[in-house]
């Protein structure tokens, strides 16, 4: 990709201010280790603890604290000397509070070394200042606007954790809510003309209501579509493959669709949204009678693409149909105390089909939907019989054990009877 | 009978086989008829039920299938596909149960009867013999389908055993097969099930049945006082055969309904690697012992508590078979007094610890 001026621009400045901070950085991890090896003096937290001035949502917690990085790790000076002229002089290494232009570098001091990094952890990526230049934000940060985001805005100051723990601001489930705080600042946003309404329509899509109310890690959050460090919108043409990183079989089989060939504009958002994507289901597809169907925002009834849609909407469900019927007599089965593990087998094996053939449709393809109908049916069929045997063997047990009760109670009778005639015979000889 | 007696068959018989005592037994045995006459029929519904086990239990042998990949498979085989598979197993599995139960109420009819004194003490000894061989068939045969409970019940019923001083960690690897339960233990469980303990059974329920018909029913010592005029007796054949025979088929109807009416649930199929279900609890006629563990605190003065419950209730046991010769007191009817708190205080025991550990 050709660089733009800007790009080489971002680039000699980092490179510039890396520089001009190397050596402080330098004495700064020096000190750093010092504290950690002496652990035992911290004039910084001392003195702005009795103070009371230490850092907003400061946490003994954070990441470099844990790893022996104390405040001089990042902001210079002379943590074992109580003079506070001397510990945040010049001379000590004082850096203090950093521009907020220049955070990027300032922690690019250390984060964009992997000889430094590697010392803590041997796979980790230098490459998050590189990266953030090439976002919206670094670019507009690059450009002298101080409203965007920057590495302290997402990672918080003073409490910063790895993105694995739950208490991280860049948690799985924290990450919402850290884009919301400027995303869904109505004010803020209005002044870049985008919407300010993302956070909500997640919060009641299938991605956020199985992250935020479920606790799904799993399910995509805002950084898994835009990207971590170099966050951007996606443009059409990628949304797709954003989208198959985790629906695969579906992007595979709609890039190689008449759909995709046909139009470019189509990809996933055209019928799924993207913030708000719900729960797809079946109606989407009922062009006959369903006005609300999605594929009738571009078909008319009738046309040729609704009735492949239609098409698709009636093999679906025909198996759906006969797969509820089959629980409901698994259902049967199970109460009433009889073998069920091979009709479960069945019907597991037709939920497969159906979620297979709710994958096909991706590919606009009814012959291959119909084909996978086929089967599916084939199946819950076998699935319902296999429960009507199971049914009707629960009523010949009962049966038979009545008829087995009815010849062992004549059995008993005849015993009983004979014990009477014995007693009698017995009364009477005496 | 007679006529049988008379007929060519027997006499051909009775040329080779000297059937003179055959024919006295049956001609003359008698059973007095009183007040605690029920406890009589206690012995044979268990014989009954022992005989169905082994004749279920050998339909079972023709499909069942011991291994780690088989076992359970073998028996979702048997309930599923097999014909009538279904009823065999859980016959099989509710008469066992019946069997303990019916075992248990034999034995304490006849401690609180006391017919287990003198001349009939080895009776008693072979009794509670094969009411231990009958839980020991529990045991090993829980094991057999290798569903997810039978495999945690076993663990922790097989460490109990470990806890013995000296050589319960021996026993324990014994029956294991090895340090774990695991698809030798199975090999081994069934092999007990199925060969070992049937064949201990069959010498020691022969000795049982032959002290019976040898020294006739006992007669408690209210009935033996009684004037010889008013003592009332009824003829071992056919009058108590027939009234055996009435109560096997009202049990046989009852381990029917409960067969087909309250199946036994496979369950899920034992995974080594998966941690412990909830509610492990071995089989009902074990939760006292079981129960009573759990109860002991860790260390009891210098003991480990388990390892102290475990030897208590082996010195009870041993004590409870040695009963008939076991003298508190010199005077008989003092003695038979304490015997009589003691077999009360461990009715009340047995009851109490199994009611509270299927409530907690």
């Amino acid at each position: 990709m050709k660089k733009t001026y800007q790009t080489h621009f971002n680039e000699l400045r980092v490179t510039v201010v890396s520089i001009i901070l190397l050596p402080f950085c330098l004495a700064a991890q020096d000190k750093g280790a010092k504290s950690s090896d002496s652990n035992t003096i911290n004039t910084c937290v001392e003195c702005h603890e009795t103070l009371e001035m230490m850092p907003e949502g400061y946490s003994a917690g954070d990441i470099h604290q844990k790893s022996g990085i104390s405040c001089s790790g990042c902001h210079g000076g002379d943590p074992t000397n109580y003079d506070k002229d001397e510990s945040m002089s010049k001379k000590a290494g004082y850096i203090g509070l950093p521009k907020r232009q220049d955070i990027p570098a300032f922690c690019g001091r250390c984060h964009s070394h992997i000889d430094f990094m590697r010392t803590f952890r041997p796979r980790i990526a230098t490459d998050q200042v590189d990266q953030y230049y090439q976002s919206v934000h670094g670019k507009k940060l690059a450009q002298g606007d101080k409203n965007v985001a920057e590495c302290a805005s997402c990672h918080s100051s003073h409490a910063i954790m790895p993105a694995d723990d739950p208490r991280s601001t860049t948690h799985a489930l924290n990450i919402p809510k850290t884009c919301k705080q400027c995303h869904s600042n109505g004010k803020l946003m209005d002044q870049y003309g985008i919407p300010h309404d993302q956070y909500d329509k997640y919060a009641a899509s299938v991605h956020g209501k199985a992250l935020l109310e479920k606790k799904d890690t799993g399910v995509a959050t805002c950084n898994d579509c835009h990207g971590n460090h170099a966050a951007t919108p996606p443009d059409a043409e990628s949304v797709s493959n954003i989208c198959g990183t985790c629906h695969l079989n579906n992007m595979n089989l709609f890039k190689s669709s008449q759909m995709a060939a046909d139009f470019d504009i189509h990809s996933c958002q055209e019928c799924h949204g993207n913030h708000d994507i719900q729960k797809p289901t079946d109606q989407m597809l009922n062009t006959a009678s369903n006005e609300e169907a999605i594929c009738l925002e571009c078909h008319t009834a009738g046309d040729e693409g609704a009735s492949t849609a239609n098409t698709m909407y009636q093999d679906i469900q025909g198996v759906d149909s006969l797969y509820a019927l089959a629980k409901t007599k698994l259902t049967a089965s199970k109460t009433s105390g009889m073998n069920f593990s091979e009709i479960d087998y069945q019907i597991q094996q037709t939920r497969q089909n159906l979620i297979q053939m709710r994958t096909l449709i991706h590919s606009f393809d009814t012959s291959q939907v119909n084909a996978k109908s086929v089967e599916g049916i084939k199946i819950a069929r076998e699935a319902i019989h296999l429960a009507d045997l199971e049914i009707q063997e629960y009523h010949n047990r009962r049966w038979g054990f009545g008829v087995s009760v009815i010849a062992l109670v004549i059995l008993a009778l005849a015993v009983y009877l004979k014990i009477r005639e014995r007693n009698e015979l017995v009364k009477n000889s005496r | 009978m007679s006529s049988f007696f008379d007929s060519k068959v027997f006499n051909w018989l009775d040329e080779r086989l000297d059937l003179a005592p055959v024919k006295e037994l049956v001609n003359h045995k008698k059973v007095p008829v009183h007040h605690h006459t029920v406890w009589y029929y206690m012995g044979g519904v268990t014989l009954f039920l022992f005989l169905i086990q082994v004749f279920s239990g050998i339909l079972l042998l023709m499909y069942y299938r011991p291994g780690e990949n088989s076992a359970y498979e073998s028996l979702q085989f048997i309930t599923s596909k097999v014909y009538f598979g279904w009823l065999i197993r859980n016959v099989h599995a509710w008469s066992a149960n019946l069997m303990v139960f019916f075992a248990f109420i034999h034995m304490f009819s006849v401690f609180f009867t006391r017919a287990y004194k003198k001349p009939r003490e080895l009776t008693w000894v072979t009794g509670f013999l094969l009411l231990v061989l009958a839980m020991g068939f529990g045991f090993s045969g829980y094991l057999l389908p290798w569903n997810e409970l039978a495999f945690f019940a076993t663990k922790v019923g097989t460490d109990i055993a470990g806890v013995v001083p000296f050589i319960g960690e021996k026993i324990k690897i014994i029956l294991r097969g090895g340090d774990d339960v695991t698809g030798a233990t199975l090999s081994r469980f069934f092999g007990i099930h199925v060969a070992i303990l049937p064949a201990i059974t069959t010498i020691i329920l022969g000795i049982h049945l032959l002290f019976v018909l040898r020294q006739g029913m006992s007669e408690p010592e209210v009935f033996e006082e009684l004037p010889e005029k008013k003592k009332k007796y009824i003829h071992f054949f056919p009058d108590f055969v027939l009234r055996d025979a009435l109560l096997w088929l009202n049990v046989l109807i009852v381990v029917l309904a409960l067969a087909v009416f309250f199946p036994w649930d496979l369950g899920l199929k034992a995974d080594p690697l998966a941690s412990a279900p909830v509610g492990i609890r071995p089989e009902w006629y074990f939760m006292f012992m079981f129960q009573s563990l759990k109860f002991l605190p860790p260390h009891i003065l210098f003991f480990e508590g388990e390892t102290l419950g475990v030897l208590f209730f082996g010195a009870v046991g041993a004590l409870w078979m040695l009963i008939p010769f076991v003298k508190f007191r010199k005077e008989a009817v003092s003695n038979a007094k304490i015997l009589t708190y003691f077999g009360l205080g461990s009715l009340i025991f047995i009851l109490g610890m199994t009611i509270f550990g299927y409530l907690v």
